[in-house]
C-alpha cells in the first residue's frame, strides 16, 4: 500500500507516537526509566483497507526521570522507528504497535532499581502516597512507576483519536513486600483531545528483574469530574467517540 | 512589633511558607523544604510551618508583603496574585496601571495590568491573556514572570524600553478567576478546567469551556453539546461572563491592538490561527514563519522542543478559541502558547522558572517581530519612497534640462 507523507508535526503523527511512547514504556519502563518522544521527525500514512490505518513515525526518544535539580530534563535516548496500526473504529481493538530505537536503552538503572526494590523489601512497614501533585524527590519513583503502569492502559485505550497521558496519581499503596512487588494505584488519565479526565484503579506489579506489570485495572465512572459519559465530540474525522462503560481487565 | 517582624524576617529568609492557608494538610510544597528522613520530624516541621505562616499571615496584614520577595517560583493562590497586581502598580506607578475589565459568573472582577510608557497619542498594543483553563497553573504563572521581567529590564535594556515606549502591554493574569479559585479548594478539584456558570436546558453539570464559547465559528467542530463535556461550548456563544468581558475591552481597541496571546498549559505548542479545519489565515505563512523563530528562540534557552503549527492541524480540530475569534476580529499575529510539559497539568515548581524563562524568549521574539515591521518597515518603506523620489528627480533633471 502507498504511503502518504504527512507533516510530522501535525496532529496524526504526534498521536502515533504517543502511542508508540506507551508502548515503549510497558516493554522498557520502570521506577527509574519513563520515556517520551521530544518529537516526530518523519511520518506517513498507509491505508490498509480492512486492516485499519498504519503510521510510520521516525522519532526521537528521551528518557523523563532524569529531572535532577531544576530545568533540562532531557536525555536523548536517540531516534526510533515505529509502525503503529490502528485497527478499524468499530473493531475496538488496541492498536497494535512494532518499535525499535536506535543505541536507546543503553539507560542502566540496575543499581538503582536494585536500592528501591531492597529498600522496599526490608522495610518495616509498607509504603503508600497520596496526592503526588507536587513531585516530592522522594517520591518521583512512585511518580515514574505510575505513569509507566498507566502505559499499559493508555496504549489499550488509544485510537487515532485520543491523545492521553497519566495527568495525577491520587494515591498508591504497596500492597506485598514479596518478591513481586505489588501496588495498587489510583490514577487520572487526561485524554487531550476530549480534555476529559479518566480515572482508573491499577493493580501493579514490579520488581527489576520482572519490569512492570499491571495485573488488574479497573475504570471508575462515578467520578463526576472525570466523567466519560456517552459524549459525542465533532472532530471532523471520527463520527463518534463512543466511551466504554464495563470493567476491564488486563 | 520588634519581635513579629524579626521573626517574620527569619522565617521568610528560611522557610518556605504555604500559600494555601485555608489547606489543613501540611502542603506538599512545606514537606519539599524539608529533607528530614524520619516522619516524626517531618510532622514537627508540618506543624511549625503551619504555625509560623499563621504568623506570617498575621504579619503580611500589617505589614504588607512587598513584591520584591514575590516568589516566581511557585504558585500563587488567587489572593496573593491580585495583591501582587495591586504591588505591582505602586510599584511602577509611571508605567503600570489597573484595569477591572469584567467579571465571572461567581461576581469575581478580572482586572488586567496595563504596562507602557505613557504616550500623548494611542499607542498599538499586545494582549496576553492567562488561566481561560483553570488547571493550567503554568501559565497565570508565566504572565506574573512576564510582567515581571519587563518591569525589571525596561530601564537598562534599550529593546525592552523602545518596546514598552511604543506599545501598551495588557496582561491577565488569571482570566477564569471562579475556576482557578476552585482549583484550589482540595485535591478532588486540582484538574477542572472550565468556567462555575451553571448547566441549562436540565443539564445538570457546571461549566462551560471558555475556549469554545467565543464567536470563531461557534460550536461547529470540536466541541461537545453535553454540558458535561469538558470542550462544552456553552448554550449559546459568549455566554460566560468571562468570554464577553474579553469581547468587551478587546473589540474597541481591535484597530490598536496588533499581537494577540492566549497562554496555556501543557503541550508544548506554538499555535496560531485556525482552529476550524475549513479557515486559513490569510497571513498563514507569516504566522508560521514568526511561530518557528518563536520555537527556536525558546529552544535556545533550555532545549525544549516545542512543536509549530495552525491549531486545527497540530493540535485538534476546534471553533470558538479566544484566538480565532481575535484573528477574525482582524488584530493580525494572535498565538495559543502552550506550556510545558508534554504530559501534565501539574508542573513541577521546579519547572516554573525555566519554563517561564524559555517562553518569555519565545514571546519576546514574536512582539519584536511585530513591533520592527509596525515602527521599522514603515521607516523603511518611508526612506526607500523618499530615495526613490529623489533619484527619479535627480534623473529627470539630469536628462531634461
Amino acid at each position: 500500500m502507498p504511503v502518504e507523507e504527512l507533516d510530522p508535526s501535525h496532529y496524526p503523527a504526534t498521536r502515533a507516537a504517543k502511542v508508540a511512547e506507551h508502548f515503549i514504556n510497558t516493554r522498557y519502563g520502570s521506577p527509574f526509566a519513563w520515556f517520551g518522544s521530544s518529537g516526530v521527525k518523519k511520518a506517513g500514512l498507509e491505508d490498509m483497507g480492512v486492516l485499519g490505518t498504519k503510521y510510520h513515525i521516525e522519532f526521537t526518544l528521551k528518557e523523563m526521570t532524569r529531572n535532577v535539580k531544576s530545568s533540562v530534563i532531557l536525555y536523548d535516548m536517540g531516534l526510533c522507528s515505529a509502525e503503529v496500526l490502528f485497527h478499524r473504529a468499530d473493531e475496538r481493538k488496541p492498536p497494535q504497535v512494532q518499535c525499535t530505537c536506535s543505541g536507546a536503552f543503553q539507560v542502566n538503572t540496575s543499581a538503582e532499581e536494585e536500592d528501591l526494590y531492597q529498600r522496599l523489601r526490608n522495610a518495616t512497614s509498607l509504603l503508600s502516597g497520596n496526592s503526588v501533585g507536587h513531585i516530592d524527590p522522594e517520591m518521583a519513583p512512585f511518580w515514574h512507576l505510575g505513569g509507566v503502569a498507566s502505559s499499559f492502559i493508555m496504549l489499550r485505550e488509544s485510537n487515532e483519536s485520543t491523545l492521553l497521558n497519566m495527568a495525577h496519581i491520587d494515591n498508591f499503596t504497596q500492597m506485598t513486600k514479596d518478591a513481586q512487588l505489588m501496588f495498587q494505584y489510583d490514577i487520572l488519565l487526561h485524554d487531550m483531545v476530549s480534555q476529559e479526565i479518566l480515572k482508573w484503579k491499577l493493580l501493579l506489579s514490579w520488581s527489576p528483574d520482572g519490569g512492570v506489570k499491571v495485573l488488574e485495572a479497573e475504570w471508575d465512572p462515578k467520578c463526576r469530574s472525570c466523567e466519560r459519559a456517552h459524549l459525542t465530540v465533532t472532530t471532523g474525522i471520527a463520527a463518534e467517540q463512543e466511551m466504554k462503560g464495563d470493567n476491564n481487565n488486563v | 512589633t520588634a519581635l513579629i517582624l524579626t521573626s517574620y524576617y527569619i522565617l521568610s529568609k528560611h522557610f518556605y511558607l504555604p500559600a494555601n492557608y485555608k489547606n489543613v494538610q501540611c502542603t506538599p510544597v512545606c514537606k519539599q523544604r524539608q529533607h528530614a528522613k524520619s516522619n516524626k520530624t517531618r510532622t514537627s516541621f508540618c506543624h511549625a510551618c503551619f504555625v509560623t505562616h499563621g504568623i506570617l499571615i498575621f504579619c503580611r496584614l500589617i505589614k504588607g508583603h512587598e513584591a520584591r520577595n514575590y516568589d516566581y517560583t511557585i504558585y500563587h493562590p488567587l489572593a496573593e496574585i491580585s495583591t501582587w497586581m495591586g504591588q505591582m502598580v505602586s510599584e511602577n506607578p509611571d508605567v503600570v496601571t489597573l484595569v477591572d475589565y469584567g467579571s465571572t459568573y461567581e461576581n469575581r472582577t478580572i482586572s488586567l495590568l496595563k504596562i507602557g510608557l505613557k504616550s500623548d497619542v494611542t499607542k498599538k498594543a499586545v494582549w496576553m491573556d492567562c488561566g481561560i483553563h483553570a488547571r493550567e497553573w503554568i501559565s497565570p504563572a508565566f504572565c506574573q514572570y512576564f510582567v515581571k521581567e519587563i518591569l525589571r529590564t525596561y530601564k537598562t535594556d534599550s529593546k525592552v524600553e523602545e518596546l514598552l515606549k511604543n506599545l501598551d502591554f495588557y496582561i491577565t493574569p488569571v482570566l477564569n478567576v471562579d475556576g482557578y479559585l476552585y482549583t484550589w479548594k482540595d485535591n478532588t478539584t486540582r484538574l477542572w478546567r472550565k468556567t462555575r456558570s451553571p448547566g441549562t436546558d436540565g443539564c445538570d453539570c457546571i461549566g462551560t469551556d471558555l475556549n469554545r464559547n467565543f464567536e470563531a465559528n461557534w460550536g461547529m467542530v470540536g466541541v461537545s453539546q453535553n454540558c458535561c463535556s469538558n470542550v462544552y461550548p456553552g448554550f449559546k456563544a459568549l455566554s460566560e461572563a468571562e468570554a464577553r468581558s474579553v469581547v468587551d475591552f478587546v473589540e474597541p481597541r481591535k484597530n490598536d491592538i496588533v499581537c494577540f496571546f492566549t497562554i496555556h498549559s501543557y503541550g508544548q505548542l506554538i499555535l496560531f490561527p485556525y482552529g476550524h479545519p475549513n479557515v486559513t489565515a490569510p497571513n498563514y505563512n507569516e504566522l508560521a514563519e514568526i511561530s518557528q523563530a518563536a520555537a527556536k528562540a525558546i529552544k535556545a534557552v533550555h532545549g525544549m522542543t516545542y512543536t509549530v503549527g495552525s491549531f486545527a492541524e497540530a493540535l485538534y480540530p476546534a471553533a470558538g478559541s479566544s484566538m480565532d475569534w481575535a484573528r477574525l476580529i482582524g488584530i493580525p499575529f494572535a498565538f495559543t502558547f502552550e506550556l510545558r510539559d508534554e504530559g501534565s497539568f501539574e508542573l513541577p515548581e521546579n519547572q516554573i522558572l525555566p519554563t517561564c524563562e524559555e517562553t518569555y524568549a519565545g514571546v519576546h521574539s514574536v512582539i519584536t517581530y511585530v513591533h520592527n515591521k509596525i515602527f521599522y518597515s514603515a521607516a523603511i518603506t518611508a526612506s526607500a519612497t523618499l530615495w526613490t523620489t529623489l533619484l527619479a528627480t535627480w534623473f529627470s533633471c539630469t536628462f531634461f534640462s
